[in-house]
């Protein structure tokens, strides 16, 4: 019986109505330099996977040079130690490593996928080290992949979703670090000097955690661990925080654009990782548009009417206050016909709040499916780094579902009336001229 | 486009050994009575358990005028039976605290659930039910054709490249019927009946067309019965003929242009490729494979090395070559140009590379990188229900068996530097390609005349 199967123990809590609710064995310490370690072991499969998250995201971007952020994660591996790019790039074939990670608004993240025998672990834990501890920015390199930024970002700005998501971003959030978004002159201005100090900032032992799982023991993950943090830069830069969200004023943003849908994106500044609401409005939403295919949003967008392929809505929970957003795209000149279902809907949810069979449905569904979300060592490291990143208490995993068995009707509702307000919401619609035009006998310009 | 089924080979061989898994009799299959092919493999690192039911049957079996009614289909599926109200499947799906739905490709289309290992029995009974009880109104199918034509705009009609690939296979193919979309074409869609997706169903829905693949926490003989109570009383169906359509020869360089709004030119380039039929013979399956790895399996193969970030001719390009399939294969690579290039540009310095290898060869140290990388990757896929059981049964739907693996690992550890060589010397002529461009238009050309306010 292999590991991770005895720490996902079910456990009958009959007086609850809980039928089952899932554990995971969080080993937490901190190195010798002070960087925090979440482990999790399991040797069901050879395979390990390191994570460590710096507060090196996109929020943390200098005015005026949005994107230094993810240019510095993305020149990491384009050069460390004595290694330029294609040898990092062999070596991590060779040994079958897989290097991974991403820049969010709150973190940056540099994962390691490596086979878990002593030959391949070895090798792969030195050459991440170098990558994270040494990385040497070469200005060729940094010149290129500025151009490629550029490139990339003219291109995206072609397309009707990614000029909807950026003035979403823009609008709910304003002047606030997370409504920053690049730019080609803020890509340009950005120098070797910046990156340099950004690592050297920002990528260091205070702001890293560090998430293990798989197949190694204890004594090896504290020595990874240490080998990990002993080389991180040491500056300290804990005054640069992210400030709290001022609530935006309501606005309407219509952007002409020849495709055949609109997109569609309302929302306003939502919840925080550690929000006192977080249950009944993440809960919550699962009736209202999270659920899949069986959320209020759906059955009138998509089931009843036909309106759209994809309709949706969710709080993204960050350190300071991430998104609530409802997104849909439908043909242009239907667009009137589906902004007034969704606000009919979310204007009726709010008033009334879910129904009885609605909230037990999601509960069912949360609780019932909790191992689900925790069956692979690749979903555990999203959840142990996520705590061990926000610093959440070490059982929120256990305590999460019965939060959730203990929520009623009335504190979804009372939640959804005090966050979700129609005063200081958002609506993005861009695009959709294609099909308005066609509808109207017009002939398409581009034909 | 993946190098999934190349990985798949090596992997499995070498792995032996250094897994802890019950690797020797792991998965069990049987058949039922009525030709219902059942695979098991069991997994038990947690209470997990993913159901799935492929069926043998994809948009390469539609008929010219009925393009996308296999994936409509699919939709429909989720309707109501004469047992279970509309929207029943996912309701209940989601009470169990499961997720499910659906894939149609151009070979097949499956459906799966993953939920609690003990409700295994429960979504077993679920697709059975769906497999012969389907029932939807004209009413359901006149809401869902709309939601199935917002899916095409979403992901092709106002998606460039999605418009260049569409062009791409109906360029390459005149033929054979991978030469249609698997979502439709608009046109098709336009005009597509409730009764085309009724005859469909009726057609092609039947136990000995399907396979049902099941990977997680569950006891495969258990398993077994719960399968054999479900879908056992099931009568096998008379399926229609299918014939192997032949692409005709072709007699060279063909070429589409896609004129739409975009900044960035890009052009893909895709020649006639083998598909692999015969396990043992068809070695060039497996060294084309080795070699569509060798310029794009890894940050450090040739096309990011040298294109990409060398020469900086392209801001990003690629190659691909699968192989596997019922139909028609295709050695694909793609790229846009930088500033101050074009797609001229990208499409010598895509093909330099494939000149290169074939006067110089490849190295050894190539060879082996491809090799270790696949056999990583076969073990990382273990991490994951829903990929093993993928592996699996879309092995099954097109034909072959997991249990084929054994033979392709041998043949592909084969693989040689001049078997590599060999096959970039005889597969590139212009003789059988078909390249198409996206031409990028302004968004302001493009823009209608009216005026667009606030709504």
């Amino acid at each position: 019986m292999s590991l991770l199967r005895t720490v996902l123990v079910v456990v009958l809590c009959g007086w609850l109505g809980l039928p089952a609710q899932a554990a995971v064995d969080i080993q937490h310490w901190t190195t010798s330099q002070g960087a925090r370690v979440y482990f999790v072991a399991s040797d069901a499969l050879p395979i390990l996977d390191l994570q460590v998250d710096f507060a090196a995201g996109s929020a943390f971007d200098p005015a005026g040079k949005s994107s230094l952020a993810s240019l510095t994660r993305r020149l990491l591996d384009t050069g460390a130690g004595d290694l330029d790019e294609n040898a990092i790039a062999d070596r991590l074939a060779d040994i079958g490593a897989q290097l991974g990670g991403g820049v969010g608004e709150d973190r940056a993240s540099v994962s390691l996928r490596t086979l878990s025998g002593d030959e391949e672990r070895t090798a792969a834990v030195a050459l991440f080290n170098t990558i994270l501890q040494r990385p040497t920015f070469p200005e060729a390199v940094l010149v290129r992949e500025k151009s490629r930024e550029v490139a990339d970002l003219q291109e995206s700005l072609t397309q009707p979703g990614v000029i909807a998501s950026r003035r979403f971003t823009e609008s709910i959030y304003g002047s606030h670090p997370y409504g920053a978004v690049a730019t080609q002159a803020s890509i340009s201005a950005i120098s070797r000097d910046d990156v340099v100090r950004f690592h050297r900032n920002h990528y260091t032992v205070g702001r890293a955690s560090i998430a293990i799982i798989g197949d190694v023991s204890r004594a090896e993950a504290e020595r990874i661990a240490e080998s990990i943090a002993a080389g991180l830069p040491q500056g300290d830069d804990g005054a640069d925080t992210i400030p709290p969200v001022p609530l935006p004023d309501a606005a309407r943003v219509r952007v002409p654009h020849p495709s055949a849908q609109a997109h569609v994106l309302i929302g306003m500044p939502g919840i925080t990782r550690e929000d006192p609401d977080y249950y009944p409005l993440v809960i919550g939403n699962y009736v209202l548009g999270g659920g899949g295919f069986v959320s209020r949003l759906m059955k009138e967008v998509r089931e009843q009417r036909g309106f759209a392929y994809s309709v949706y809505s969710y709080f993204s929970p960050q350190k300071e206050a991430g998104p609530f957003q409802i997104g849909l795209q439908t043909k242009g000149s239907q667009v009137g016909a589906a902004l007034e279902v969704v606000d009919h809907t979310l204007r009726e949810f709010i008033e009334k709040g879910p129904t009885e069979e609605e909230l037990a449905a999601a509960r069912d569904y949360t609780i019932n499916g909790f191992g689900l979300r925790l069956d692979s060592n690749r979903k555990m490291l999203g959840y142990v780094s996520m705590i061990g990143f926000y610093e959440l208490p070490l059982d929120w995993l256990e305590q999460y579902p019965k939060k959730v068995a203990a929520l009623t009707v009335a504190e979804v509702q009372d939640a959804f009336r005090r966050r979700v307000l129609p005063a200081h919401m958002v609506s993005i619609v861009v695009g959709g001229d294609g099909d308005t035009a066609h509808a109207a006998g017009q002939p398409a310009a581009s034909q | 486009m993946t190098l999934r089924h190349l990985s798949k080979g090596l992997l499995l061989a070498l792995s032996i050994g250094c897994i802890s898994l019950p690797v020797s009799a792991n998965p069990f299959e049987t058949t039922l009575d009525n030709g219902l092919k059942v695979i098991v493999k069991e997994d038990r690192r947690a209470p997990s358990v993913v159901n799935m039911v492929w069926y043998r049957v994809g948009s390469m079996d539609e008929i010219d005028g009925a393009s996308g009614v296999a994936h409509v289909l699919e939709h429909l599926m989720f309707k109501g039976t004469e047992n279970f109200a509309s929207g029943e499947f996912n309701k209940r799906v989601a009470a169990m605290g499961g997720r499910d739905n659906a894939f149609t490709s151009r070979d097949y289309t499956a459906y799966f659930q993953q939920v609690p290992s003990e409700r295994i029995g429960d979504v077993i009974g679920l697709e059975a039910d769906r497999m012969r009880h389907l029932s939807f109104s004209d009413d359901e199918f006149s809401k869902e054709i709309e939601v199935v034509k917002e899916e095409r705009r979403l992901r092709t009609d106002d998606k460039p490249r999605s418009l260049v690939f569409e062009q791409l296979m109906a360029t390459a193919f005149v033929a054979h019927p991978y030469r249609r979309p698997i979502i439709g074409w608009m046109t098709d869609l336009e005009q597509m009946r409730a009764d085309d997706a009724r005859a469909w169903y009726r057609t092609w829905y039947a136990p000995n067309n399907a396979v049902v693949v099941i990977v997680g926490d569950v006891d495969h003989e258990n398993v077994f019965k719960q399968v054999q109570a479900a879908f056992g009383g099931f009568q096998p169906e008379t399926l229609p003929e299918r014939r192997a359509i032949i692409e005709p020869e072709q007699k060279g360089p063909r070429n589409a242009v896609v004129r739409a709004p975009a900044e960035l030119p890009y052009v893909a380039m895709a020649w006639r490729a083998p598909t692999l039929k015969d396990l043992d013979k068809d070695t060039d399956v497996y060294a084309l494979q080795v070699l569509a790895a060798v310029l794009d399996g890894h940050d450090g193969a040739r096309i990011p090395r040298n294109v990409v970030r060398g020469s900086q001719v392209a801001v990003s390009a690629g190659a691909g070559y699968d192989g596997t399939g019922r139909g028609e294969s295709l050695f694909i690579v793609d790229g846009s140009p930088s500033r101050g290039k074009t797609v001229d540009d990208v499409q010598k310095s895509l093909l330099a590379e494939i000149a290169k290898i074939r006067e110089e060869g490849v190295s050894e140290a190539e060879l082996r990188r491809v090799k270790a990388q696949a056999i990583a990757g076969q073990i990382y896929e273990k991490d994951s229900l829903m990929g093993q059981a993928t592996e699996i049964g879309s092995l099954a739907a097109i034909g072959m068996s997991w249990q084929d693996e054994d033979l392709m690992i041998e043949k592909l550890r084969a693989v040689t530097a001049d078997q590599v060589q060999d096959v970039a010397r005889r597969y590139f002529s212009d003789e059988t390609l078909s390249v198409a461009v996206l031409e990028p238009v302004s968004i302001e050309a493009t823009a209608p005349t009216a005026s667009a306010g606030h709504h």
